[in-house]
């Protein structure tokens, strides 16, 4: 054939089998917008790479056991200890593979930056207006992903069985026997049997997150990436920039090179934190035993606003016809994320009926003061969350500030009806302020 | 030089001014260059910024100096500390290196697309046609429609059906304990428990003897009150001997363990005993058969009735007052 | 003038400190003046308490008196208040006459603690299943609520052993059927032990568990990367 550059001669290899010449023209084209807060979904993509990648070494010296065994490691306080064979794995890893308290410390860091990512991406998404359609179902795809990823780092510290993930399983099966009808069987199903449950819990832990929910995760990634590329990315209003194109960086070289590099970047920064940040030093708590606890036991900082909820609420159960209808684990177990969960998922419809009556497509975002309801309303939101997770830590805020942990609760039961109602009222004035300051000086390209 | 090498190297003269010939000839195909939809440059800066190649090369270079140490570390102690940052710099130098050669050394371009049409309303019209000839000439379409319905639900309830052994239902398993009458109350090591052994001042842990301590029903917390100073329900009033007094050590909340027992040196500064939960700080009172003090636990602690053989071991007299663990549906008590 | 004498006695009880110790006698009634001055008010002039103030502090022992005064937890400014570790407000050889008067009341004894005969392992495992409940599985202190479980980290292994013994405040007083000299020796090896953890994972954050952890998640991970994407994103504006 001819003799042209080798980049030639693959193009038209795979261009005659696979067809490839077309799609790789539009890909290498394709149009980046540029604001820096667009890369905060990457940042979660990268992040989940890199859980991926360091998951599958754990797994590879990981037992997903329950059977107990004596502690025969180097760690001499657990000397003689009976502890399961997820436990001693775990110990065998931080204390004796080499490289193996890196990699499990990079991934549970990880884990815990994913979600941040997470949340930062969706809160861009949110006061950006970038759910509307045609966005609405990749929102609801995104909204699925961070309930998802919550759900699979519990189970992932779960699975190694020491006395302060114990105490969250504990707490996981009161809540779901707190449901109301079903929840005993429900509970009882899952555990196999009343809590502790049988040794196949390890067992269903370790699949649900080794296997299921990551490729729950990857499958709804794929698609939410494939949406995105389908719709292209919404962009700020700016010079040149209109509701039917797209403005920015070229995917070859400039977009490839500096995403791949953001990816290195996170990977740093998680690697950086395995290495030099400590992370659930499992050797501190010991083995879990069901009649055993530790003052001070937390679930990672993304589960806050549970154990905040299961806190702050009062003692009420609802009992009916000699039923207990409503046990209180309920209540902050249960209804409080589904309405969390309830309203991010419904926003896009709630927005579009209550506050803006707009069914128009948008590909240009707002700002969030050319929104002031929706950003008054977000930020009312969150500051709701927030409260009730900052409960959650109100027994670690006595030890330091001496303001009683009683006296922490009942300010925090008043704080979660005021605050909302008063961060709404000023946001949505600070928003107004900005939209109207901002119409009245010469707009200089104003890029959010 | 000899002829034979005379003839070889002419002969390679020659391919390379035929390949040369070659690559000048252009190719007689088309080109697509792609519509409107595709990204076009309108902004170009073309050109490493001064200093910004010797930067990307000196970051690689870093990067792999980085990445030599991470291998000499892990097979020199591989201590973690050393092992995160020589690979975190390895990894984070490259980043570092590409993100500088986007930045500045390879062109620096601002390109536009149109953003492709999404809504083809009239495309609709032939998919509604194709999709609505499944029944053309189908006459008994609520019959098969019902019959359809009836298929494709039993079917998929049929499927969901295996998950029912994933586990027992619910059942009296949780009122099933494995305390009885008579059984004797033993610590962890499986040592009974004599009544003499329960401290005034402090809570032990037991066990009823020969069960699975690690099932939810089998802990109970045992401390030892002054007898004038409980106030039981009349119904138990027998149940704490001596004043001892056992209850289940898992809170009725959510189902940690009651970890905390606050005991009061001098009662009328301080606050009264009560037994505690780490999780989200429950209190039971075992004066008053564990009746809720504070905390969200909706239900009070379940009380074990104790009775004191006549070889001073602490032995149970019944079952629990009340159903242990996190309330569920099937909890009939408040 | 009872106070002008109490001082005078106080500053010769100071002096005493250098002297070798006089006749067991002689310290009790030294300690007794102290007593009156400092803690007849709550305690009563007989120490036998006064209902709703101060317990009896007779039969409690030289431990409790110990423990109590070292860790400087009494003298209680205001009484009814909650007992806080604070720097002691008696000398040490002030410390030692109340301790003396206090013992010729009756009872136990300064306990024995030998750290290095415990074992870490016997250790460990007594501190999760009695102590690990209200002050955290490393000592670094908890919540019983309303109270607090103080850290340990600042403890004497004299004065660790003199508060399973005693129970003050709210702790529940462990006897030695309970725990025995071993299992204390253990107990205090153990706490002494979590003041120098392992920590090979790094900055052990306290070692307080994922509140911290949670804060380098959003303050430290979080920040750097909003500043990476700062750098990386502002590209050149057309």
């Amino acid at each position: 054939m001819s003799r042209q550059a080798p980049s030639h001669d693959v193009l038209r290899f795979l261009d005659e089998r696979l067809l490839t010449n077309r799609p790789l023209r539009k890909a290498l084209r394709y149009v980046f917008p540029d604001h820096w807060s667009f890369m905060l979904g990457e940042v979660a993509l990268y992040a989940f790479i890199v859980l991926v990648a360091t998951g599958v070494f754990l797994a590879l010296f990981f037992e997903p056991g329950l059977d107990k065994q004596t502690y025969a490691g180097p760690y001499a306080p657990l000397a003689g200890r009976e502890v399961s064979a997820a436990y001693a794995s775990t110990m065998a890893i931080s204390f004796e593979v080499p490289g193996g308290l890196l990699i499990r410390q990079t991934h549970h860091w990880a884990a815990d930056v994913f979600v941040v990512a997470i949340v930062l991406h969706m809160v861009r998404v949110f006061f950006t207006g970038a759910f509307r359609k045609p966005r609405e179902l990749n929102y609801l795809i995104g909204v699925t992903m961070l309930a998802l990823a919550v759900f699979e780092g519990f189970l992932g510290y779960s699975l190694v069985d020491d006395l302060l993930s114990g105490m969250g399983l504990a707490i996981a099966y009161g809540v779901a026997m707190s449901i109301p009808l079903v929840g005993g069987d429900l509970a009882h199903l899952v555990w196999d049997g009343e809590f502790p449950g049988s040794a196949v819990i390890e067992s269903r832990l370790y699949i649900a997150h080794i296997l299921l929910l990551p490729a729950a995760l990857a499958t709804l990634i794929g698609a939410h990436l494939a949406m995105i590329v389908r719709q292209r990315h919404t962009q700020f209003r700016g010079p040149l920039r209109a509701e039917d194109n797209v403005v920015g960086t070229p995917a070859w070289p400039g977009y490839a090179l500096r995403s791949t590099g953001l990816l290195l970047i996170v990977a740093a920064i998680l690697v950086a934190l395995g290495g030099l940040v400590q992370i659930n030093p499992i050797w501190e708590w010991g083995p879990y035993e069901p009649w055993q606890g530790t003052n001070g036991a937390q679930p990672d900082w993304y589960l806050g606003w549970l154990i905040g909820a299961l806190r702050l609420m009062p003692p009420v159960e609802v009992v009916i016809g000699g039923r207990t209808v409503l046990p209180n684990p309920f209540f902050g177990g249960v209804l409080f994320p589904s309405v969390v969960f309830g309203v991010l998922y419904a926003w896009p419809w709630l927005e579009q009926r209550w506050l803006t009556r707009d069914l128009r497509r948008h590909d240009l975002l707002d700002r969030p003061r050319d929104n002031a309801r929706r950003t008054a309303a977000g930020a009312a939101f969150f500051a709701w969350v927030v409260t009730v997770f900052a409960a959650g830590a109100a027994d670690r805020a006595f030890l330091s500030t001496g303001v009683s942990y009683t006296t922490q609760v009942w300010v925090f039961r008043v704080a979660v009806f005021v605050l909302p109602a008063v961060v709404y009222v000023v946001a949505r004035r600070v928003a107004r302020e900005l939209a109207l300051s901002a119409r009245a000086l010469p707009r200089a390209g104003g890029r959010g | 030089m000899s002829l034979p090498r005379r003839l070889a190297e002419a002969v390679v003269v020659l391919a390379l001014i035929a390949r040369g010939r070659r690559g000048r000839r252009r190719e007689e195909e088309p080109v697509d260059e792609g519509g409107p939809e595709e990204g076009r440059p309108f902004l170009r800066e073309v050109g490493a910024r001064p200093g910004a190649e010797r930067a990307v090369a000196a970051l690689l270079f870093a990067s792999a100096l980085a990445s030599v140490a991470f291998v000499v570390v892990f097979f020199t102690g591989a201590d973690t500390q050393a092992l995160g940052i020589a690979l975190a710099a390895a990894l984070g130098l490259l980043g570092a290196a590409l993100a500088v050669a986007a930045a500045a050394v390879v062109p620096r371009e601002q390109a536009i697309e149109r953003r492709p049409r999404l809504a083809h309303p009239e495309a609709e019209p032939p998919v509604r046609r194709r999709l609505a000839t499944a029944g053309e000439g189908v006459s008994r379409r609520r019959l098969l429609g019902t019959a359809g319905l009836a298929a494709g639900a039993t079917l998929t309830g049929a499927l969901v059906v295996p998950a029912a052994s994933l586990g027992p239902a619910v059942g009296n398993s949780i009122a099933e304990t494995p305390w009885r009458r008579g059984r004797r109350l033993v610590d962890e090591d499986g040592r009974p428990l004599l009544a003499a052994d329960v401290p005034a001042t402090s809570f032990l842990t037991a066990f009823p003897e020969g069960a699975d301590p690690r099932e939810l029903g089998a802990p109970v917390i045992v401390v030892r009150e002054d007898p004038a100073r409980l106030r039981l329900p009349r119904a138990r009033r027998g149940w704490a001997p001596q004043g001892i007094l056992a209850y289940s050590k898992i809170c009725t909340h959510a189902g940690c363990a009651l970890a905390l027992y606050r005991r009061p040196l001098y009662e009328p500064v301080s606050q009264p005993p009560g037994i505690a939960c780490p999780c989200h700080y429950s209190v039971f009172d075992p004066r008053t058969g564990g009746t809720v003090l504070a905390g969200p636990a909706g239900r009070p602690l379940p009380q074990l009735p104790l009775a004191v053989g006549p070889d001073g071991e602490l032995r149970a007299a019944g079952g629990f007052s009340g159903p242990i663990g996190p309330s569920w549906w099937g909890v009939r008590e408040t | 003038m009872v106070r002008a004498r109490g001082v005078a006695v106080a500053a010769l009880a100071c002096l005493a400190a250098w002297a070798p110790p006089p006749a067991s006698a002689q310290p009790a009634a030294q300690g007794r003046v102290l007593f009156l001055e400092g803690c007849a008010t709550c305690h009563g002039d007989d120490a036998r308490g006064l209902p709703g103030q101060a317990p009896s502090l007779h039969g409690v022992g030289a431990r409790a008196a110990d423990f109590y005064l070292s860790t400087g937890r009494m003298p209680l400014a205001e009484p009814r208040t909650t007992p806080v570790r604070a720097p002691p407000q008696y000398m040490a050889a002030e410390r030692r006459a109340l301790v003396d008067y206090v013992a010729s009341l009756g009872g136990p004894g300064i306990p024995d603690v030998t750290p290095q005969r415990g074992s870490l392992a016997v250790g460990f495992q007594q501190f999760t299943s009695h102590c690990a409940g209200c002050h955290q599985a490393v000592a670094q202190g908890g919540v019983v609520p309303d109270d607090v479980a103080p850290s340990l980290q600042q403890a004497t292994p004299r004065q660790i052993a003199e508060a399973v013994r005693v129970g003050p405040h709210v702790m529940p007083a462990f006897p030695e059927s309970q725990i025995d000299r071993h299992e204390l020796d253990s107990i205090v090896r153990y706490v002494l032990s979590t003041r120098s953890p392992p920590d090979r994972g790094g900055w052990g954050l306290g070692n307080l568990g994922p509140i911290p952890e949670g804060m380098v998640a959003w303050l430290l991970a979080g920040a750097a990367l909003l500043i990476v994407l700062r750098l990386l994103g502002e590209r050149s504006r057309p």
